[in-house]
């Protein structure tokens, strides 16, 4: 497990706790692990985040929404995206792997486990819906970057796999 | 300014920009739901990988340079991606001939660019080579099944990459900018990729019980600002909403 360093000061952490993912609302963005530092600053505050993906259209909007957050606080924020270290699914907190599953999408597996789910090779990935394991890969890219495509052969719901990023 | 570091920029990212721009020629015609939607996550990712390098390249650039000046503004010939990721979409099977015969390259460029001296193009490496691994992935699965599929399926993936396998040795041309960059040490020598990458290729090839082209002669031009006949239509296309109505943002 890659290890995650932040720093973040603890009264700013609770407004950043409310910033959500605008893609996944029930995950907030330090559950996300998304956000590297937080610092005030000559009263402006400084907030380090870095992307899940690349292409990720979420970023931007969770750049505006957290300048609003500490906006609606008194603060100031200014919002730096930075690329090192890379993100990694490993920072989802056990929280917000909880909130994931609970919203009806399957948590991230291991790297090793997760390639062979996702070569259709073994069965690994359970339904969040009725948490049978008889499931199947229907396609490798789903509604957005960070998610693959799977269906549950028993309850036949369909469901969002949030794919291992490593 | 270091123009031979924004060169070298230009010629790694305007492939993902010119791949990126063909997939996303794709949004609502895949021939499947999966495999449409698919097609455009990758087109997703490698534009987010452009918007790193153009942010970097604008900040060296100064002025009022941008990711969208940059990416929107340029002429065809200070376009400098290679011939093969501007080839048009055809069939599915040419398409994905030509995602595969990029991404194994793609992962190879930046399993080296990681190790750059040059921190931005490091960091960019090492965030955009898990998202390549995926569509690498993806690409050779889809090469395996159509390969190893019909009989249809077999003839139509064999004939787009007998097709495209023109394109592949320039991949490993080095530019001015490139011979530069490697000497210090902040690019990848891609002459030493080669070897490695038609390895790759021909290993996955084989699985697919395709065979593995022969020619002699190949197709060059695009690392120079030179394209094929293709490339005006692309841009033309990309370029009209900032020319039409310049500077407009969404």
């Amino acid at each position: 497990m890659t290890e995650q360093l932040t720093n973040i000061d603890q009264k700013l952490f609770e407004i950043l706790e409310t910033v959500s993912d605008p893609e996944i609302p029930v995950l907030s963005i330090m559950e996300m692990g998304v956000v590297r530092s937080a610092k005030l600053i000559n009263g402006i505050v400084e907030v380090e985040i870095t992307p899940t993906y690349s292409g990720c259209p979420a970023m931007d909007v969770i750049g505006d929404d957290i300048k609003a957050a500490f906006q609606q606080k008194g603060y100031e924020a200014k919002v730096e995206l930075i690329l090192s270290p890379a993100w990694t699914t490993d920072w989802i907190t056990p929280k917000g792997r909880a909130a994931l599953e609970k919203y009806g999408i399957a948590s991230p597996l291991s790297e090793s486990a997760d390639k062979e789910a996702l070569l259709g090779n073994k069965k690994l990935v359970k339904c969040p819906q009725c948490g049978s394991l008889n499931t199947k890969l229907v396609s490798q890219f789903g509604s957005t970057a960070c998610k693959a495509f799977f269906q549950c052969e028993d309850c036949l719901e369909p469901f969002d796999y949030f794919k291992c990023l490593k | 300014m270091n123009n031979n570091l924004i060169q070298y920029i230009y010629g790694i990212a305007d492939n993902s920009l010119i791949l990126g721009q063909r997939l996303g020629e794709l949004c609502g015609h895949g021939p499947s739901l999966e495999t449409d939607i698919a097609m455009t996550n990758i087109s997703l990712d490698l534009f987010g990988q452009v918007r790193s390098y153009f942010q970097y390249a604008a900040k060296l650039i100064g002025g009022d340079a941008t990711e969208d000046t940059i990416a929107f503004l340029r002429k065809e010939r200070e376009y400098k991606n290679v011939l093969l990721v501007e080839q048009p979409n055809q069939d599915f099977a040419n398409s994905i001939a030509r995602q595969f015969l990029f991404d194994v390259y793609h992962l190879l460029v930046l399993e080296e660019l990681q190790n750059s001296n040059d921190e931005t193009l490091s960091a960019i490496a090492k965030k955009s080579i898990k998202e390549v691994s995926y569509h690498s992935r993806f690409s050779s699965d889809w090469i395996r099944r159509l390969g190893d599929g019909t009989e249809e399926s077999h003839y139509k993936i064999q004939a787009a990459i007998n097709d495209l396998w023109i394109f592949t040795d320039e991949l490993f041309h080095q530019t001015n900018a490139d011979k530069a960059m490697v000497a210090d040490g902040i690019g990848v020598d891609v002459t030493l990729l080669k070897v490695n990458y038609f390895k790759k290729v021909s290993e996955i090839l084989e699985e697919a019980t395709l065979q593995i082209p022969t020619i002699e002669y190949f197709q060059k031009g695009g690392k120079q600002g030179i394209h094929s006949e293709h490339m005006g239509y692309l841009l033309a296309q990309m370029q009209y909403m900032q020319l039409a109505y310049p500077n407009m943002n969404w």
